[in-house]
């Protein structure tokens, strides 16, 4: 079984201003620096539903070694103003040893950040940028941020300067911006002294010495790297955050490997615009959000009863109705499991880290085309827009194939032939004897409708065995840390990270424990989750939703050794690592 | 095969299916069937590369009454199905078809935004302006006044003029058939497919169930006997006289088909490996 990591050294940075401050700019240069400098980090963002004079906050962690999520509180909140910061304050958790550092000129520090106890101080983040040319004051406060967190110079410069370049500001100009900063960060360094002291113990060679291959790289574009890997060549969407940039870097990249792109009139258009094209031979997706899977279900039991194959993408965010378009949550998967009328089996999967997205959503492609069924994957906001630098993750190939007929021309060519996989030969518009009319109606074998209660049986037979006789093999779930552990906790998506840490925790205080996440959702594995469970005495379940979704649907349909315990809670609010080791150490 | 000899030449036959179709005797769909083979036979199309995406009602039964490869999927949604298997699949002849109902009101939006795309394939309504399958209800074409169990004295709504909404939406060509008019209609379908861009072949089928009175479209409809003008003013003043019952060929524009540029797969792996190094940091 894989150990789970020991703790390890991180600083949290958080870096906040109404929109157009460069509040997630700023976040994502610290992160990129930081990755120059040979570290590894992650960034996420909080931001309002509107594009201007909204909040925007940028959630950076760095280490020396991998991170997937965030801790419990942050090091350092760098506000380049007050503005609104009410409304995302819960989601930013300071403690008495954390440092706040807001500009001169942005008033009162608000009542809810002074009474975490930080050490609250000021710099001149915007005087000094007006003193230099093309300067902005969230470069000045980057500087700073380096200076604290121990990030070299250089590597600052040498990040914010690429960017710059582009708005005709000058690498002279830059580098004074970002040195005026740093010459901050020293001089709190000097006055405060410990207070003050971000820098990470220096454990181990950096990334760079250790010549490990890096990637800096968002979960929607880890995500549309697995489709394109997994061979999807035509795409589809109607805009809706936060899944529209999976799309939005696919579609320059797209024609040069022979992919299509569509932006339709509708979320339904986009998921048709899909089966009629997988229909014609090419692995197809479309990319949406909770209010636009409920307008596609309709299409996605079609794709189910004609046997199309499709990949769903879903980027969660929180619901019901429009909700809260621009934060995380994990409430899409009763829709996703369960949203289909009729009895539509199809395939559910969720990838548990930003660097998983690629191999989650190459794997939902191998399904979807192995299977001729329909793949959800349920991503979140929270790992679709976060930006990481991390360990390239391992190419794999499924050797993905659409079954197709050998010659199809000999005899009567049936559509859904009942075989011994129940997966039947998909004939390819163009192939001659091949000629079938798919249909949504229930039909017999040839594809001809039929109400007969047998060729219903058959095809419901059918359309559900192929996917409960699939072999999924071991990627189905994580399964990490002790053979002998009595304490099991179960999760899935992004809440993965916050558990592993824990559980990481937990060990470095001789707690054993065992993590299942689980990646594949749909179809139930109930002797697999079992096997994973072996030796469980007591469990817990974690999720990011109110009511308890996955709790609901493990209850529905697994034999769990002991009645579970549930820890959730509803977004925006992440679930932390500290949430997990208190719901552990009321066992211990 | 040898290159010299040529194929069999393959008449409208060829191209039915062995299903029976399961619309009423008299129905007007069994003339748009029969013009759709005669267009296939006059194009002397191979039935394995003509795809017919259609939605649901009686209308929309007709893919497996053809020979060629069909998609009869969810009510109102043949246009987009066949529009990602066009872009998908731009080697093939895609049609859509299905009735007023499918096409003008749950699938209204997609024939609006079908119009604008240009993308090159052929729109077939079969117009009878009712729910046939479900019994005879007012569909969005239906006149206001005609009565019926589920609005007693008619809508009281202005019926939808499918022609004026396919110019004004951007059609690249637009006509009108009338089912019982076997030559004219498959004269407007063979030019509907073989003009580059959206082709919409608006049908005049009668449904002899419900709508009996639609048997005196045989003697009310008449051609235009105006050539199909590419002027779109033209086109516009001539249906603000229509009458409704006039068939032919209205417009033939010149937009260019909407067809995104994909380049040869054998760049495939490289540009792959390609990609993936813009991550690398």
């Amino acid at each position: 079984m894989k150990q789970l990591t020991p703790a390890f050294d991180t600083v949290s940075i958080a870096i906040t201003g109404s929109g157009g401050a460069g509040a997630i700019t700023s976040g994502s240069l610290l992160l990129e620096a930081a990755g120059k400098a040979g570290w590894y980090g992650l960034m996420t963002r909080t931001v309002g539903p509107q594009i201007r004079g909204g909040e925007a906050a940028a959630l950076v962690r760095l280490s020396r070694r991998p991170v997937s999520g965030h801790g419990d509180a942050f090091d350092l909140l760098i506000a380049l103003d007050w503005r609104n910061v009410e409304r995302f304050v819960a989601e930013i958790p300071l403690t008495a040893h954390s440092l706040v550092l807001a500009d001169e000129n942005a008033g009162e520090v608000p009542g809810q950040i002074g009474a975490s106890g930080a050490l609250c101080l000021t710099a001149p983040f915007a005087s000094l940028a007006k003193d230099i040319n093309g300067a902005r004051p969230n470069i000045i406060a980057l500087g700073t941020a380096a200076a604290l967190v121990g990030l070299p110079e250089s590597a600052m410069i040498e990040t914010v300067a690429a960017t710059l370049a582009t708005k005709g500001v000058s690498l002279e100009n830059t580098s004074q911006a970002v040195r005026a900063g740093f010459d901050i960060g020293i001089q709190l360094a000097s006055a405060h002294g410990a207070a003050v002291a971000l820098r990470l113990a220096e454990t181990s060679r950096s990334a760079v010495e250790a010549k490990v291959a890096r990637w800096m790289i968002t979960g929607n574009q880890a995500a549309g790297l697995g489709a394109l890997r997994g061979g999807i060549r035509f795409a589809a969407l109607y805009p809706i955050t936060p899944a529209t940039d999976l799309l939005e870097w696919m579609a320059p990249r797209f024609p040069g490997i022979g992919g299509v792109l569509c932006q339709a009139e509708d979320e339904i258009a986009a998921v048709q615009m899909a089966i009629g094209a997988s229909y014609g031979g090419v692995p197809s997706l479309t990319t949406t959000s909770g209010p636009g899977l409920a307008l596609k279900l309709e299409s996605i039991g079609l794709a189910v009863a004609a046997e199309v194959p499709l990949v769903v993408f879903n980027v969660m965010r929180g619901g019901p109705s429009t909700g809260i378009p621009t934060k995380s949550e994990q409430t899409d998967l009763n829709v996703a499991l369960y949203g289909l009328h009729g009895e539509a089996p199809h395939v559910v999967v969720a990838p548990l880290s930003v660097d998983d997205c690629v191999l989650t959503t190459q794997w939902a492609v191998h399904l979807a085309e192995t299977l001729q069924t329909v793949s959800f994957v349920l991503s979140d906001q929270f790992l679709g827009q976060a930006k990481a630098v991390l360990p390239t993750p391992k190419e794999v190939d499924f050797g993905t194939i659409r079954l197709k007929p050998v010659d199809p021309q000999a005899g009567i060519y049936k559509r859904y032939a009942l075989t011994a996989s129940s997966v039947s030969p998909m004939a390819i518009p163009g192939t001659p004897g091949g000629q079938y009319t798919a249909d949504g109606l229930e039909h017999n074998e040839r594809g001809t409708p039929s109400s007969q209660a047998n060729d219903h049986h058959a095809q419901l037979d059918k359309r559900n065995n192929k996917l409960a006789n699939f072999d999924y093999g071991a990627i189905w779930a994580e399964i990490e840390g002790e053979d002998d552990a009595e304490i099991g906790v179960i999760t899935w998506g992004s809440t993965t990270a916050p558990v592993r840490e824990a559980l990481a925790r937990a060990r470095a205080n001789g707690v054993k424990t065992r993590l299942v996440a689980m990646r594949l959702l749909s179809p139930a594995r109930p002797e697999h989750l079992a096997r994973a469970l072996n030796g469980i005495k007591k469990l817990l379940v974690v999720e990011q939703s109110h009511s308890g979704q996955f709790l609901g649907y493990l209850r529905a349909h697994y034999d769990l050794p002991v009645p579970p315990t549930s820890l959730r809670h509803p977004g925006p609010l992440a679930i932390r690592p500290a949430e997990v080791c208190d719901a552990l150490s009321r066992w211990s | 095969m040898d290159g010299c000899t040529p194929e069999p030449k393959r008449e409208a036959k060829h191209y039915k299916s062995d299903l029976t179709p399961i619309w009423c005797p008299g129905c007007g769909h069994f003339g748009v069937h029969a013009a759709l083979n005669r267009a296939l036979a006059e194009l002397q199309l191979d039935p394995a590369q003509v795809v017919i995406s259609s939605g649901i009602g009686c209308s929309s039964r007709i893919p497996a009454y053809t020979n060629c490869y069909g998609f009869h999927g969810l009510h109102g949604r043949a246009l987009p199905l066949a529009i990602g298997l066009k872009l998908a699949r731009p080697d093939l002849t895609v049609i859509a078809a299905g009735g007023d109902g499918d096409g003008f009101s749950i699938g209204g939006n997609h024939f609006i935004h079908a119009c604008r795309r240009n993308v090159n394939l052929t729109y077939i309504v079969m117009d009878n302006e009712v729910y046939g399958m479900t019994k005879g209800q007012p569909s969005p074409t239906t006149a206001p006044d005609w009565d019926s169990d589920l609005q007693p004295g008619g809508t009281g709504i202005s019926s939808f003029r499918p022609l004026g909404v396919a110019l004004q939406s951007g059609a690249n060509y637009v006509a009108r058939g009338f089912s019982g008019d076997l030559n004219g209609l498959t004269k407007l379908i063979v030019q509907g497919i073989r003009h580059p861009g959206f082709s919409f072949v608006h049908v005049l089928s009668p449904c002899v169930t419900f709508r009996p009175e639609q048997r005196e479209w045989k003697s009310q409809t008449h051609p235009s006997g105006l050539a199909a003008t590419p002027d779109f003013h033209e086109a516009s003043r001539r249906l603000a006289d229509d009458d409704g019952l006039t068939t032919g060929a209205l417009y033939i524009g010149d937009r260019k088909p909407y067809a995104p540029a994909v380049a040869p797969l054998a760049d495939t792996k490289t540009n792959l490996a390609h990609i993936v190094e813009e991550f690398s940091i």
